[in-house]
C-alpha cells in the first residue's frame, strides 16, 4: 500500500521487539465478540492512484461546472477569478499539512499569516479587531447572536427578513436548544429593505438586530438608521456580509455603527466548492475581545526580544475553560483564512476597490439587458452584484429550464425559501468579474425565449 | 523584556562570533529567512492581479451607500506575494518535513492525490445551488462517502453537514435532544469523563446540557460503577471518547451502552481517535448511538493550520431520523436525491432538528476523504489502524524505561502512547521535553493534555512513519529523559535551533494586540 511505509519485516521486528506475538495481542481490549475477523465484507479492497483518479473523474464529469456555462448564481457564494498563485502557495506543505499552531516557535508562518488575516478583515469590515476564522458565514451570525447575549445580558435576537434564509435556519435550530428568543421577519418582495420593521421590534428585551449588507435580495440597508435604533434600547447591531468583494465600493458595516460584523469570506480566494470548506469572517468592538469566540492570534516577543505570533485568551476557548467556554470551537478554517489573505494581499485595498467596481459594473449590465425582456421587472433600486427580478411565473421552473438550455440562470427564490408565500416569481441573479458580455446575451437570449417565446 | 527565559543561550547566533565571523547585516542567516508583515512590504497602488477598468460609474441609488475611504490594505505585486509566503511557510514545522506525533490530533500524510482530485472542476467549481439536476455527480460523492462511513462503523445513518469535530459533537448532542423532545422528556445532565477533550463539555454545555464530571479508574478508563451511580432519570446520556484520550480502548464499552439505554438515556462517541480501530470494530456493535468522525484526522484531509475540518456524525437507529438537514438519499433506480427542507417528508425525515449549515457540509473535505478511502479500500483501513496501533506500542516500549507510562503496566495502548513527568529532575518538566524535541527537529507531541496524568506527554506516531523514522524519534525522547533527568539546565532555553524562541504569552494576553497597529 503506496501510503504505508511499514514492511512486513518491519512489522514482525517490531512485535518481537515489544513482546507481542502478533497485531491482534495489541487489540486484546476490544472484547472479543465485537473484533472483526477481517476486513468488512461488501467493500471493495485499495486501488491504485489510477484507478481511483479514474473512478473520481468520472464522478466529477457528470456535474456541470461554473466556468463551462453561463453562470449567474450567488445567494451567499460567489464566483471570482482566483488569481494561480493562490492556490500554488496554499498547496505548499508547511502550511497545508501543518496543525493548529500550539508550538509557535515552529508555527510563525502560521501564525504571522494570522495576524495579518485578523489586520485585514478588520480593515475590511471598519471593525476594531477580529478573530482567525469560523467554519463559515451561517455559523460566525449564530455565534454573533450568541455573542451579543453575552455581552448585553438579554436574550432576545431579531433577524431582518434581509438575511440569508440558510443562516435564518441554522440560527432558529440552535436556538431551539439554547432558548434564546428569535423574531423572525417574512421576506417580502419589496424594492426596499425592511429596515423600518426592524427597527419597529427593538425593545428593552433585545439583544441585537441581526441585518444582512447587502441583503440575500441583493437591497441594501441604512445599516446607522439601524444602528442608531437599536443602541438607543442597548441593543448591538450584528452585521452580515455575505459577498465581501461588495465591501470595496460600499461603506463598511464597522463604520456604520455595526458592533459585531460576520461574514462569509468563500468570495476571496477560496472558490465555490459546492457550498464548503468556506469561511466565517468575525469582526468586533475591541471593548469585547473577551467575549469573542474562536482562536485570536496576538503579537508578542520571544526571548530575544524579536517580534512573534502566539494563540492568545485562550481562556475564552474550550480546551482551557471546557464547559464555560464562550464557544465549543476547535478546529476553524485556516487554510481558507490563507486563501482570503493571500488574495487580499494581490489585491490591496486599491484593488480592491477596482475589483469591486467592475463587478457592480457587470451587474448593471446584466440588470439593464435582463429587465428589457417583456414581463420582468427589477425589484431593486440599489445593489451590488446581486439583484431580485420578478418573473411573470415560477422562477424555478424558469431556472430548471435554463440549466436544460446551458445556463445556470440564478438561484430562485423558490429554492431560497420553500415554505414562503409570494416569492417564487422572484429570481435572484448575480455577475461578478468573470461574467462576460456574451454570458449575459445568452442567458437574455434564452429566457426571453422562455418567457416570451422565440420571437418570429 | 527577555522576560521568559534571560538566561538562554543560543549556539546558532554565538557561532558567527566565535568562529570569527560577524553577525549578517541583513539579519538573515543563510537559509534561515526573517519575513516581516504584508503590510511593511506593501505599498498603496501595488496590486498582484489585472483588473480592467470599470466600464460604468456606480448606478445613482448606490451614492449615498459608497465607502468613503478605501480600506487601508497596502497592495502586493505577485512576485512579492508569492515569495513573502513561501518564506514565511519556511517558518512553519509540518507533517511533510518529518514525525507530528501529537497525540489525539492525528498528523498522518496527506495524500496529493486527494488534493488533485478535489480541485477537479465538476468539484471545485459548483455552486451549492445550482439545479440538481446539473449535480449529481456531487451528489453521488457525498452519498458514496455516507455509505463508507455507515459501513464502516456499523451504525444505521449518517449526517454529513457537520463542519467539523466539535461541530459534529454538537449535532450528536442536537439528536439526542431532539430525540428526548419527541420521548417528551426534559433530561438535561450529560455525563462527560474527566478525561474528555475540552470540546465535549463545552459542546454540551453550548447545547443548553448541564454537565456532570465521571472519574477515571487508576488505569485510566472510565469507571463503569462510578457511571452507573450517575445514572438517572434526569440524564440525557454520556459522551465517552473510544478508544479514550489515554490511548486505551475502553473494554466496558459495550457495558457502558447497555447501563446508560438501560437507565433512558444516549451515548455519544467521541470518535477522534477512530483511526485506531477503522476495520477492527465497529462502534455501532459496541451500542452507540452517535459518533462524529473527524475527516481531517482519521481519513487524512489536511489540517492546513488549523482547518478546515469535517466531522460527519453517524447515527444509531435510534436518533438517525432526528439528524439534520440537507443530506442525501438514494432511491432504488439509482438517482441520488439532495434532501432538503421542502423534500423531507418525501423521504420520510419531518423529524429532523432542523439546519447546522448554509450549504451542504464540508465537500471539498468531501473528495479528499473519498478518494483517501477508495485508495486504501477495506483491507488498506483495517492495515492503517493496526500500523498505527503498533507504531504507537513499539514507542512506548522503547520509551517507557526511561519515560514512566502511568496506564501501560499491565497492557498495550492503542494508537497513542501516554506517558508523564514524574523522574524528571526538580524544575523540569514536560515542556522542557517539548521544547527539547524542537531542537531534535521534531513536533512535540501534545502536552499537558489528558489533564488526568501529571505533565501528560501524548505520542502518536500513526501509520504515516516507518520504523527507522521511529528509531530516529525515540533516540531522541530518550536522549531528552536523560537530559531532564540529569538536570541539563540547557534544556530550559530550548528551542536554541528554532525561528523563534519561547515567546512571551503572558504580555500577549496582559495587553493584546490582534491587529497590525500601523
Amino acid at each position: 500500500m503506496r501510503y504505508l511505509p511499514l514492511t512486513s519485516a518491519d512489522r514482525a521486528e517490531m512485535l518481537e521487539s515489544i513482546g507481542a506475538a502478533s497485531v491482534d495481542d495489541l487489540f486484546v481490549d476490544v472484547p472479543a465478540q465485537a473484533r472483526l475477523p477481517g476486513p468488512i465484507e461488501g467493500l471493495p479492497a485499495h486501488a491504485s492512484e489510477m484507478a481511483v483518479e479514474r473512478h473520481m473523474s468520472a464522478l466529477a464529469a457528470k456535474n456541470v461546472s461554473a466556468g463551462s456555462a453561463p453562470f449567474f448564481l450567488g445567494a451567499g457564494a460567489y464566483r471570482h477569478h482566483v488569481p494561480a498563485s493562490v492556490d500554488h502557495l496554499i498547496q505548499r506543505g508547511e502550511f497545508l499539512t501543518a496543525y493548529t499552531p500550539y508550538q509557535p516557535e515552529i508555527a510563525q508562518g502560521t501564525l504571522q499569516v494570522l495576524f495579518e488575516f485578523q489586520t485585514q478583515v478588520a480593515r475590511l469590515f471598519g471593525t476594531d479587531i477580529a478573530n482567525a476564522s469560523m467554519y463559515d458565514g451561517s455559523t460566525a451570525c449564530w455565534e454573533a447572536i450568541l455573542m451579543a447575549a453575552r455581552v448585553t445580558r438579554k436574550g432576545k435576537a431579531v433577524l431582518s427578513s434581509g438575511l440569508h434564509p440558510h443562516y435564518g435556519e441554522v440560527v432558529r435550530t440552535m436556538a431551539k436548544f439554547t432558548k434564546d428568543e428569535i423574531v423572525s421577519l417574512n421576506t417580502e418582495l419589496t424594492a426596499e429593505p425592511d429596515d423600518a420593521a426592524v427597527i419597529a421590534q427593538i425593545d428593552d428585551k433585545t439583544s441585537c438586530v441581526v441585518v444582512q449588507y447587502p441583503d440575500v435580495l441583493g437591497r441594501i440597508p441604512d445599516l446607522s438608521a439601524i444602528a442608531e435604533a437599536a443602541h438607543a434600547k442597548g441593543a448591538l447591531l450584528v452585521a452580515v456580509v455575505t459577498e465581501p468583494v461588495a465591501l470595496g465600493l460600499i461603506e463598511a458595516p464597522g463604520n456604520l455603527g455595526a458592533d459585531i460584523v460576520v461574514g462569509e469570506g468563500q468570495s476571496l480566494g477560496v472558490g465555490l466548492q459546492f457550498g464548503g470548506p468556506y469561511l466565517g469572517l468575525f469582526g468586533c468592538r475591541e471593548k469585547f475581545v473577551r467575549q469573542m469566540p474562536g482562536r485570536l492570534c496576538g503579537q508578542t516577543v520571544d526571548a530575544d526580544g524579536k517580534r512573534g505570533f502566539v494563540l492568545t485568551l485562550s481562556t475564552r476557548e474550550q480546551h482551557i475553560r471546557r464547559e464555560k467556554a464562550t464557544s465549543n470551537i476547535c478546529t476553524n478554517s485556516g487554510l481558507c483564512a490563507l486563501a482570503f489573505s493571500i488574495h487580499l494581499t494581490l489585491l490591496g485595498g486599491e484593488g480592491l476597490a477596482k475589483l469591486a467596481a467592475v463587478n457592480h459594473a457587470r451587474a448593471q449590465a446584466m440588470i439593464e439587458r435582463l429587465g428589457r425582456i417583456p414581463g420582468v421587472e427589477v425589484l431593486n433600486e440599489a445593489y451590488f452584484n446581486e439583484a431580485t427580478l420578478v418573473l411573470p411565473r415560477d422562477a424555478r421552473e424558469v431556472v430548471r429550464e435554463l440549466a436544460e438550455r446551458g445556463v445556470l440562470g440564478g438561484v430562485s427564490l423558490g429554492r431560497l425559501f420553500p415554505v414562503a408565500d409570494g416569492l417564487h416569481k422572484g429570481l435572484l441573479v448575480a455577475a461578478t468579474e468573470t461574467t462576460t458580455a456574451e454570458d449575459i446575451e445568452t442567458f437574455a437570449t434564452q429566457l426571453e425565449e422562455l418567457l416570451v417565446g422565440v420571437p418570429a | 523584556m527577555n522576560a521568559v527565559n534571560a538566561s538562554g543561550w543560543r549556539p546558532s547566533m554565538g557561532e558567527a562570533g566565535q568562529a570569527g565571523v560577524p553577525a549578517t547585516s541583513s539579519g538573515d542567516y543563510g537559509l534561515m529567512l526573517e519575513e516581516p508583515l504584508s503590510f511593511e512590504l506593501g505599498a498603496d497602488g501595488k496590486c498582484g492581479v489585472d483588473i480592467e477598468d470599470a466600464d460604468r460609474a456606480p448606478m445613482g441609488g448606490l451614492s449615498k451607500f459608497l465607502r468613503k475611504q478605501m480600506p487601508d490594505l497596502p497592495g502586493l505585486t505577485e512576485p512579492e506575494t508569492v515569495r513573502h509566503y513561501t518564506r514565511l511557510s519556511r517558518q512553519n514545522y509540518a507533517i511533510d518535513l518529518g514525525p507530528f506525533p501529537l497525540g489525539s490530533c492525528t498528523m498522518k500524510h496527506n495524500p496529493r492525490l486527494n488534493e488533485k482530485m478535489a480541485r477537479l472542476p465538476g468539484f471545485a467549481d459548483v455552486h451549492p445551488l445550482q439545479p440538481v439536476s446539473t449535480v449529481p455527480g456531487a451528489l453521488e460523492v457525498i452519498n458514496e462517502l455516507a455509505f463508507w462511513l455507515i459501513d464502516l462503523t456499523g451504525m444505521h445513518g449518517v449526517a454529513m453537514s457537520p463542519k467539523a469535530g466539535a461541530h459534529g459533537e454538537l449535532c450528536g448532542l442536537l439528536c439526542i435532544r431532539a430525540a428526548l423532545d419527541a420521548r417528551g422528556e426534559e433530561r438535561h445532565i450529560i455525563l462527560v469523563p474527566e478525561s474528555a477533550h475540552g470540546t465535549n463539555p463545552a459542546t454540551a454545555a453550548f447545547a443548553g446540557f448541564t454537565v456532570r464530571s465521571i472519574p477515571a479508574t487508576p488505569e485510566g478508563r472510565v469507571d463503569l460503577e462510578a457511571l452507573k451511580a450517575s445514572l438517572g432519570p434526569d440524564v440525557a446520556g454520556v459522551m465517552i471518547t473510544n478508544p479514550n484520550t489515554c490511548g486505551l480502548f475502553e473494554p466496558d464499552m459495550k457495558a457502558i451502552s447497555d447501563a446508560v439505554h438501560e437507565a433512558g438515556g444516549y451515548v455519544y462517541c467521541d470518535g477522534a481517535n477512530f483511526n485506531a480501530i477503522v476495520g477492527k470494530v465497529r462502534p455501532g456493535d459496541l451500542g452507540i448511538d452517535a459518533m462524529h468522525i473527524n475527516l481531517h484526522k482519521t481519513f487524512s484531509t489536511p489540517h492546513g493550520g488549523g482547518g478546515p475540518g469535517s466531522g460527519p456524525v453517524v447515527l444509531s437507529e435510534a436518533l438517525a431520523p432526528f439528524g439534520p438537514l440537507p443530506f442525501t438519499a438514494r432511491t432504488a433506480d439509482g438517482v441520488v436525491h439532495l434532501v432538503e427542507e421542502e423534500n423531507a417528508s418525501e423521504f420520510d425525515h419531518t423529524q429532523s432538528f432542523g439546519r447546522m449549515v448554509a450549504f451542504h457540509g464540508q465537500m471539498g473535505m468531501f473528495t479528499r476523504a473519498l478518494t483517501y478511502i477508495l485508495s486504501h479500500g477495506a483491507d488498506g483501513l483495517r492495515q492503517v489502524a493496526e500500523d498505527a496501533v503498533l507504531n504507537a506500542n513499539y514507542v512506548l516500549r522503547m520509551c517507557e524505561d526511561v519515560l514512566p507510562a502511568p496506564f501501560a503496566k499491565s497492557g498495550p495502548c492503542m494508537h497513542e502512547a501516554l506517558f508523564s513527568e514524574a523522574g524528571l529532575a526538580e524544575g523540569f518538566s514536560t515542556l522542557d521535553i517539548a521544547k527539547g524535541l524542537i531542537d531534535e527537529g521534531f513536533h512535540p507531541m501534545t502536552v499537558y493534555f489528558p489533564l488526568v496524568v501529571k505533565g501528560a506527554m501524548l505520542v502518536e506516531p500513526t501509520e504515516t512513519e516507518s520504523k527507522a523514522g521511529l528509531d530516529r524519534f525515540i533516540a531522541s525522547l530518550r536522549s531528552l529523559a536523560e537530559r531532564a533527568k540529569a538536570g541539563d539546565e540547557s534544556l530550559h532555553s530550548a528551542p536554541h535551533f528554532a525561528p523563534r524562541r519561547r515567546l512571551d504569552e503572558t504580555q500577549a494576553a496582559r495587553k493584546p494586540v490582534l491587529v497590525w497597529q500601523g
